[in-house]
């Protein structure tokens, strides 16, 4: 038992680490304001807008990844690999280089009405609630196919032997095999979509078309820019908290626990979904993601590219910061996520702690964190500090998701062989632990390496005017005029930002044994 | 042993090098400010180079972050400011007179305040290709009346100034009938965003016909680019006045020093490159203060402008004006 106990060391400090990130920053903006404000009536608005679209944006990307997710999981083409990679690009694109891209093939003038004009027909527009929507599912599909194509991978190729050779149709492969599996990892994957969205804020405003468009996240953000509100801030912050645990409540209910038992590491079966039928639905699944997926991503990248030699040194200098940051961020994610994810199958606190981030408003963790900060340090000596801390927070949840199904496997799989081992410790991490969760380590340190390239976040309140990020040279290139540089920074950040990812999924598959 | 020795050198080269003792002055700028292609870095070469001082810009959020630091705030002064926030700004007691004769400046409207002084200005304006747009609104109620497929971006009021200056302008021009104004723009208007970059942008990629700017923006395409085809539409109705704001903090430990930063503001080394490093008017035109494209950027005949105690009582209901247009 004290082992036991002794053993939830790393993730009980991970878990109040976090808390203290996201619960303590509100405590400090809501005792500086002096408690909570009241809300206003298009408060209340913006969080009904946020809860449909939230959730219309979560079941619309799950929906769409299932047949995506099975037919990269049945088929095997060249190019395969890449595929996978490259259709993972879209969720870690920075905000504003994705919305260019969707722009330039949604927008007024954009591919699909320039061919619509050509054949007389009336245009579509992308601007408004669907447009967001669609901006929504754009970037988490990539998430959601991803994580159903792990749980695909996950099942035991013997089953799959086993049912082809009892003879199932899909729809008994459906009910036995993918089913169960589609029940412990859906839930996750909507939960993860549905609170990105639901504190989403950038894209929401560009595309929304107007006012009807407003987040809680954006309605926290003018409560402190435009009225100077604090405690309002700090309300619609804790409602935001409040909806996002309530969320978490329901998907924990809802997910069935893992039963199964552990296969031989047999690589996958093939002639799974034979057939014309299948063959062509497949065929049109991988078509249609790719096409919504990577056209944006190419248009921006052809415009982006012959202005990059043009760019100013300073671009690069901030390539350099951007960098050390990312990597930093990462290393710190993975260092707090493994535990928790190690103890998430057992202790539901786990999971919920890792899920905290993704509850938080960026900006009322920014200033907390200089309330907080101010009365021992200058804050613009913290900036570099806060800015990792901040951006290894806001991934973790992530880390932590694509970890869980995996080490529940693990346990469910080898708790009983390595405790009769005497496993444990440093050896059981090494030898067991660290090769077995290779796979979705390196996803998810591509991730946490990805998002901090491309994220702002919270150091406003903490800049020193000097240490400057690529995202934050590319908004200072557009706020000068400078488009066309700024579309060559936005290609620059992107190929970073997907080159750094790419290398850390391929070194976790390489560094697994299977 | 050799462990502490190292952390010991470690921090002996990460403390900074203090050149000469010199006094320093803290300065707070908005983000855009000390980027290398904005006006921070030419104004710390020009004041350095007569201030023996080391001047330091500290970019982000200005006025949320002294709002929260209060009188223990390191700030010696503040830059960037706008005049939507001045009344809030003054009502922290924090900021000291900047004893500067406003006579001097060259504003098309009065400026009397003790406190905030100007050091550039322009005005809000639409900006159009003029070789995209062969029939460009010459009013705001040409612009209202309008077909609807011509399609603007403009800012959000919340969260971008320039958008919060197209209220009050469209409430400088229409006073009552600003929401039925506002209900004949809204169909046009093809999205809102959060700043002005993201706007500017969409313009430029042609996404929209016309974008909420300034009467300065082509000057940056005429003279960086050599492209005149980008206008700003003048309207006789009146453009709503926009200006950039320095204060100095009572706080400030160097007050002398802070002092010669402000007198530094209204001279010709300040004014004379504010044009091309800020894209805008500044404060005091003399001679050669503004390079030939920009001096031959057409004026608007009229000025429209809200003191601050106006402007202050006119924002939350002319924001419920705007709210209710885009509510259906």
């Amino acid at each position: 038992m004290a082992r036991g106990l002794r053993q939830l060391i790393p993730a009980a400090l991970s878990a109040a680490l976090l808390a203290a990130l996201v619960l303590g920053t509100l405590g400090a903006v809501t005792i500086r304001a002096g408690g909570f404000g009241a809300l206003r009536g298009p408060d209340l608005s913006a969080l009904w807008f946020t809860l449909w679209q939230a959730a219309l944006s979560a079941a619309l990307s799950c929906a769409l990844a299932v047949p995506v997710a099975r037919a990269l999981y049945r088929r095997r083409f060249m190019g395969r690999g890449l595929l996978i990679s490259l259709l993972g690009a879209p969720f870690i694109l920075p905000t504003i280089a994705a919305v260019m891209g969707l722009i330039a093939v949604f927008g007024r003038r954009g591919f699909v009405n320039e061919a619509l004009g050509a054949v007389g027909l009336p245009e579509v527009t992308i601007y408004g609630a669907h447009g967001v929507i669609a901006a929504h599912v754009f970037f988490n599909l990539p998430l959601a196919t991803r994580m159903l194509l792990h749980g695909w991978q996950a099942i035991p190729s013997e089953r799959f032997r086993l049912a082809q050779s009892l003879g199932f149709g899909p729809a008994q492969m459906l009910r036995h095999l993918e089913g169960p599996m589609l029940r412990r990892v859906l839930p996750g994957a909507a939960l993860a979509i549905f609170l990105v969205c639901l504190t989403s804020f950038a894209i929401a405003l560009t595309l929304g078309g107007g006012p009807r468009a407003t987040t809680v996240e954006l309605a926290i953000y003018q409560a402190f820019r435009f009225d100077f509100d604090m405690g309002r801030a700090a309300s619609l912050a804790l409602v935001q908290v409040g909806l996002c645990l309530g969320a978490l409540v329901v998907s924990l209910l809802v997910t069935l626990p893992s039963s199964s038992e552990a296969g031989l590491d047999r690589p996958p079966v093939t002639g799974l979904g034979a057939g014309l039928v299948l063959r062509a639905q497949d065929t049109l699944a991988i078509a249609a993601a790719s096409a919504f997926l990577l056209i944006p991503i190419a248009t921006i990248l052809l415009r982006g590219i012959p202005t990059l030699g043009a760019l100013p040194g300073s671009v690069w200098s901030a390539v350099g910061t951007s960098l050390w940051i990312a990597g930093g961020s990462t290393l710190l994610t993975l260092a707090l996520a493994l535990p928790l994810a190690l103890a998430a199958p057992r202790h539901r606190w786990a999971e919920a702690a890792a899920m905290l981030p993704l509850t938080a408003s960026a900006l009322v963790m920014g200033t907390g964190l200089f309330l907080i900060a101010r009365p021992f340090v200058n804050p613009t000596s913290l900036a570099l500090p806060v800015t990792l801390i901040a951006n290894a927070a806001l991934s973790l949840p992530f880390a932590v998701r694509i970890l869980i199904p995996e080490a529940r496997q693990l346990q469910a799989d080898y708790d009983r062989l390595a405790a009769s081992l005497g496993l444990t410790g440093v050896a059981r991490l090494r030898l067991l632990t660290l090769p077995r969760l290779a796979r979705p380590l390196g996803f998810a340190a591509g991730l946490s390496a990805a998002f901090s390239m491309g994220d702002l976040g919270v150091i406003t309140l903490f800049s020193d005017g000097e240490t400057q990020t690529l995202p934050l040279a590319l908004f200072q290139l557009m706020g000068s005029y400078r488009l066309d540089q700024a579309a060559g920074a936005a290609t620059l950040l992107m190929v970073l930002t997907f080159a750094l990812f790419w290398a850390c999924d391929r070194i976790g598959h390489h560094a697994d044994p299977r | 042993m050799r462990k502490p020795l190292m952390l010991a050198g470690l921090v002996i080269a990460a403390t900074p090098v203090v050149a000469e003792d010199k006094p320093q002055l803290t300065v707070y700028a908005p983000d855009y400010f000390t980027s290398e292609w904005g006006p921070g870095p030419k104004i710390e070469e020009g004041f350095e180079a007569i201030c023996n001082c080391d001047l330091k810009f500290v970019a982000g959020d200005v006025l949320p972050r002294l709002l929260l630091e209060g009188e223990r705030t390191e700030a010696d002064a503040v830059i960037g400011l706008n005049t939507d926030v001045t009344a809030r700004a003054r009502a922290t007691g924090l900021f000291a007179p900047h004893g500067q004769d406003t006579s001097a400046l060259s504003l098309p409207i009065a400026w009397e305040d003790d406190t905030f002084l100007p050091f550039n200005w322009g005005e809000t304006a639409f900006i159009y290709d003029r070789t995209k747009l062969e029939n460009p609104p010459a009013s705001f109620e040409d612009l209202l009346n309008a077909g609807d497929d011509l399609k603007i971006a403009i800012q959000d009021p919340r969260s971008s100034i320039s958008g919060l200056a197209l209220l009050l302008w469209v409430k400088g021009v229409y006073g009552d009938q600003a929401p039925e104004a506002w209900a004949k723009l809204a169909p046009k208007v093809l999205t809102v965003t959060p700043g002005w970059s993201e706007s500017y942008g969409l313009f430029t990629d042609g996404e929209v016909d016309m974008v909420l700017s300034y009467t300065t923006s082509p000057a940056y395409h005429i003279i960086a680019e050599e492209d005149d085809t980008k206008v700003a539409a003048i309207f006789p109705e009146g453009h709503y006045f926009m200006t950039e704001l320095v204060a100095q903090l009572k706080t400030t430990d160097t007050p002398e020093l802070t002092q010669s930063f402000m007198d530094y503001i209204l001279s010709d080394g300040f004014q004379s490159m504010i044009a091309t490093a800020n894209w805008s008017y500044p404060a005091v035109i003399k001679e050669g203060f503004l390079p030939e494209g920009f001096a031959a950027l057409p004026r608007p005949a009229k000025t429209i402008f809200y003191t601050e105690d106006e402007a202050e009582a006119l924002r939350q209901p002319a924001l419920d004006e705007w709210l209710a247009a885009f509510a259906n």
